[in-house]
């Protein structure tokens, strides 16, 4: 975005302070616009044709500096791109990496929906939420224009996931085009080669579309300005991600390079970027090694600017991890890190419930508190105050005593005594060692947990109730 | 005044102009269509003429595209098309790429050095190490094109004085040395090629042996006998205790340059800082995720304590992916650039505690305890690879120097960071067709 202060976006805005965007003043409004947490869309008024000139020119003010290209169509459209920074403590990262897994129009039919399916059916919960993967890659293995077309179809019709179809053959992508025209799905890819006819093919079906130039950012630069010269800037730049050795080194300083060019106010290379870790898979034979250095060459494009990648792995083991490194980066840093220290509820607890202690870390509290919802367990959940740290780093840390949770227990009022029949305080196993000290300043009973609140059904069953009432 | 023309004329003339042509032509005055027959038109010429004039008004439109108006959107709605008609893309595009040459700058204000720090002494420096390790001495966030690496990414493996609970897949390397610290010493750095190796003291913590200083710098001696690499001496966490085994530790392996794990900001850190400056050793310098205490403590191991700045290594605190590594990644990362641009109380390297990551349930439980999920798959497989993106991770943030624990999860470091570092050769792999490969 071109410009730093809320001032500046301010000076567009129609200074009514009329409240509708739910901000109190226009000044206020503008601050959420430069840390992009609101659109200006948001602002009915400035919507006004009256105003046209001023929105226009603020929208351009404020678009981000890297070009934010959308794949798919309705509920599942990626949006990739978007970026502002170079590092995430810096504002936040948008539009996190799309993950495209791969399929090819040489697999059985049966191989292939199954995979698909096994593909958009991926799933980890975490912090309330599912972690997902976004796309299909459609790989033309087969070369033949009639079974790439029936290979897209055939995944067109299992999943609503973007699609991007490959091949270097204009005939092949254009049959693939016939079959998704309505999918708004992403061309890979045009090279040095053929990218006249692909030219061709993205303009005529307004599809966004990826710029191969492996290891030449020359040519992928004149590449980019010949596109958007023709008339399309629904460009991804493919730099080519080599798997391994020295080539490894120079596609990681690419993608530095590129965002960095990008960032920099360079616009003709300001696109989002793609990765390829799946030719991983040509450097290694045994499957968990390849599997192991696809996820590895995943993450550290992930975390130095990749925007949208084509994967091969769909081993849990690769994909866990890759998800979670996804969403380890794209997290936006300004969400705060603590919940509210309080006694919370879980399901319908009564006076026989147990009583957990867990911390206002906000990760360790959704944690705990989704392993004991998605288990039905009916309790009260005590987020003690150890300004967000975990309970292994406050243990050791001291932010979480003995006196601390005595003083959590006065502070929200909750009598131990006479809110409970038991009188038990159930402490994190990674706590245990606070036992005797909680014990002493509460005067409760104090029993240690396991070390993982997963395993708490497991050790409910064995340790509730409490035998010592 | 009126020009007349006949309209191939027209059409010839618009088909001869190309867009270097375009940028002299204009079109000036009326365009009279003088359509005369008498008695109305015959169908023939009728045709003729429509087919005539709509080429035209294609050949009209694609200028108008050359010039940046969507003419397609027009002739859509006139028509009622959905779609815009036929027309060769081929008008439009160049005929070569536009050639353009790629540039980017390095960042100017990486002006500040980090710390180069090197731990163990060999006999030349008064120990009896085989080799040293250093660490630092950075211009650039790691593996950055601005700036030559100038020492690669270091690794030491955990040992501990005692029997400790682990994860199987992690145990099942250490069954047969778990009793025997320094034959577990031996073995990850012979089998496991650990470039360094951690001891850690946690029995002589008063909840667990409450083992005596003496006893555990036993345990210290009989590690530097085992093995000839520089190693790191923990202890139990216990603020109470930690000092004074540390310090027991400091003085029996004087000259050999070990890193004292850790000085922290609730214990007695000046006694930690005084033991390293009286027996020539390295300090670590551990915070909780917290730039301003790192700081802090950096400043006060260096004024109030006088530990030389060669002497400090910095761990800010690393968690596990998916239980907080975003803080520990983006802590590192911002107390690395605070150092290359001139803040000389951060320019230190960094070592991770990247064991951490086996408190992730994802690396070690059988399955998810939550039936929403999809199957988790092998642990075996999840372990190592949660350490590795751990650490990875890190190693982008500028982290140096590596505590780990699966010998798998160090092999793939090694090799991805040494990859990255420039030290890796490997046969050159040919993607330009990577669409059709069989994989
Ligand atoms: S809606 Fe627009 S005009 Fe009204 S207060 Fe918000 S920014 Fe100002």
């Amino acid at each position: 975005m071109k410009i730093n202060s809320p001032l500046e976006a301010y000076k567009y805005l129609p200074a009514t302070n009329c409240g509708e965007c739910g901000e109190q003043t226009c000044m206020a409004f503008a601050a959420h616009l430069i840390d992009r947490s609101l659109k200006l869309e948001d602002c009915k008024p400035i919507l006004d044709e009256k105003f046209k000139k001023k929105y226009d020119e603020l929208t351009g003010l404020l678009a981000p500096e890297i070009r934010e290209v959308e794949i798919g169509v309705g509920d599942k459209i990626a949006r990739v791109g978007g970026d502002d920074v170079l590092y995430r403590h810096k504002l936040t990262f948008f539009d996190q990496t799309a993950f495209a897994y791969d399929v090819w129009d040489t697999m059985e039919e049966a191989d292939l929906v199954e995979r698909v399916n096994k593909i958009q059916d991926f799933r980890k919960f975490y912090i309330g939420e599912f972690l997902q993967v976004d796309m299909i890659a459609v790989r033309s293995t087969s070369d033949d224009p009639a079974k790439f077309a029936a290979a897209v179809k055939k995944v067109a019709e299992t999943t609503d996931l973007p699609l991007i179809l490959c091949s270097f053959n204009p005939e092949v992508l254009k049959a693939g085009l016939e079959v998704t025209k309505d999918r708004n799905p992403l061309i890979y890819a045009a090279n040095k080669d053929n990218w006249q006819q692909v030219a061709d093919l993205v303009l005529k079906y307004d599809v966004p579309v990826t710029l191969f130039s492996p290891n030449d950012l020359d040519t992928l630069k004149s590449m980019a300005v010949t596109f958007a010269e023709m008339g399309t800037e629904k460009i991804i730049l493919d730099p080519g991600t080599y798997p391994t050795g020295k080539q490894l080194k120079e596609t990681f300083n690419n993608f530095i390079k590129i965002r960095r060019a990008g960032i920099d106010g360079d616009r003709d290379i300001a696109y989002p970027i793609m990765a390829v870790p799946l030719t991983a898979w040509m450097a290694h034979d045994d499957p968990v090694d390849a599997s192991y250095w696809e996820t590895v060459v995943t993450s550290v494009l992930t975390i130095r600017y990749g925007d949208i990648m084509i994967l091969h792995s769909t081993e849990p083991y690769a994909m866990l991890p890759e998800l979670h490194i996804r969403d380890t980066i794209y997290t936006d840093p300004r969400k705060p890190v603590a919940v509210d220290p309080a006694m919370y509820k879980v399901g319908d607890p009564t006076s026989d419930s147990p009583v957990l202690v867990t911390t206002n870390f906000a990760l360790t509290y959704y944690t705990v508190e989704s392993d004991l919802d998605s288990n039905k367990i009916d309790c009260f959940l005590w987020a003690i105050d150890t300004d967000g740290l975990g309970v292994e780093a406050a243990v050791a840390g001291g932010q979480l005593t003995g006196s601390m949770v005595k003083k959590a227990i006065e502070d929200s009022g909750f009598d131990m005594k006479k809110d409970t029949t038991h009188n038990t305080i159930v402490l994190p196993g990674l706590a245990a060692r606070l036992q005797g000290d909680v014990e002493d300043e509460t005067g409760a009973n104090v029993l240690v947990g396991p070390a993982d609140s997963g395993r708490i059904p497991g050790w409910m069953e064995k340790n509730w109730p409490p035998e010592n009432k | 005044m009126t020009k007349k023309m006949k309209l191939a004329q027209l059409t010839d003339m618009l088909q001869d102009l190309n867009v270097e042509a375009l940028e002299g032509v204009t079109i000036e005055g009326d365009i009279e269509l003088d359509i005369s027959g008498g008695g109305g038109l015959n169908p023939e010429l009728a045709y003729a003429i429509g087919n005539e004039i709509s080429h035209m008004s294609l050949h009209m439109a694609n200028i108008g595209r050359i010039l940046g108006f969507p003419a397609e959107q027009l002739l859509a709605s006139a028509f009622g098309m959905g779609e815009m008609p036929e027309m060769d893309p081929a008008l439009a595009r160049p005929t070569e790429l536009m050639s353009s040459k790629f540039d980017v700058s390095k960042i100017e204000n990486w002006r500040n050095k980090i710390q180069e720090v090197t731990i163990g002494a060999t006999a030349a420096d008064g120990g009896s190490r085989k080799s040293t390790v250093t660490i630092g001495g950075e211009n650039a966030l790691p593996y950055y094109f601005d700036a030559e690496m100038p020492h690669k990414n270091h690794y030491t493996m955990d040992v501990f004085d005692m029997p400790i609970g682990m994860a199987k897949a992690v145990k099942g390397n250490y069954e047969d040395v778990i009793n025997d610290p320094a034959e577990w010493a031996k073995k990850v750095v012979r089998e496991f090629n650990a470039d360094m190796v951690t001891v850690h003291l946690i029995s002589t913590d008063p909840l667990i042996h409450d083992t005596s200083a003496r006893e555990a710098a036993n345990v210290v001696e009989d590690v530097l006998q085992a093995v000839d690499v520089p190693i790191v001496i923990g202890g139990s966490g216990n603020p109470e205790k930690d000092p004074e085994v540390l310090e027991k530790a400091a003085e029996v392996s004087e000259g050999e340059r070990v890193l004292l794990a850790s000085a922290s900001l609730n214990l007695d850190y000046e006694r930690i800082a005084k033991a390293a400056i009286d027996y020539g050793h390295v300090v670590l310098s551990w915070t909780q995720l917290e730039i301003n205490a790192q700081k802090e403590l950096n400043r006060k191991l260096m004024k109030q304590c006088g530990v030389p700045r060669d002497s400090i290594v910095m761990d800010p605190t690393t968690a596990a992916l998916g239980y907080g590594l975003d803080y520990a990644y983006t802590n590192m990362e911002r107390i690395r650039l605070a150092g290359l641009m001139g803040d000389d109380e951060l320019t230190f390297p960094m070592s991770s505690g990247t064991t951490n990551a086996w408190g992730a349930r994802e690396a070690w439980m059988v399955k998810s305890p939550l039936n929403q999920d999809s199957d988790w798959g092998p642990r075996e497989y999840r372990g190592p690879i949660w350490e590795i993106i751990t650490g990875l991770s890190l190693s982008l943030a500028g982290n140096d120097m590596f505590m780990m624990m699966h010998p798998t999860s160090v092999q793939v470091m090694k090799e991805i960071t040494g990859t990255l570092y420039g030290s890796i050769e490997a046969d050159e792999i040919d993607i330009q067709n990577w669409i059709g490969a069989e994989v």
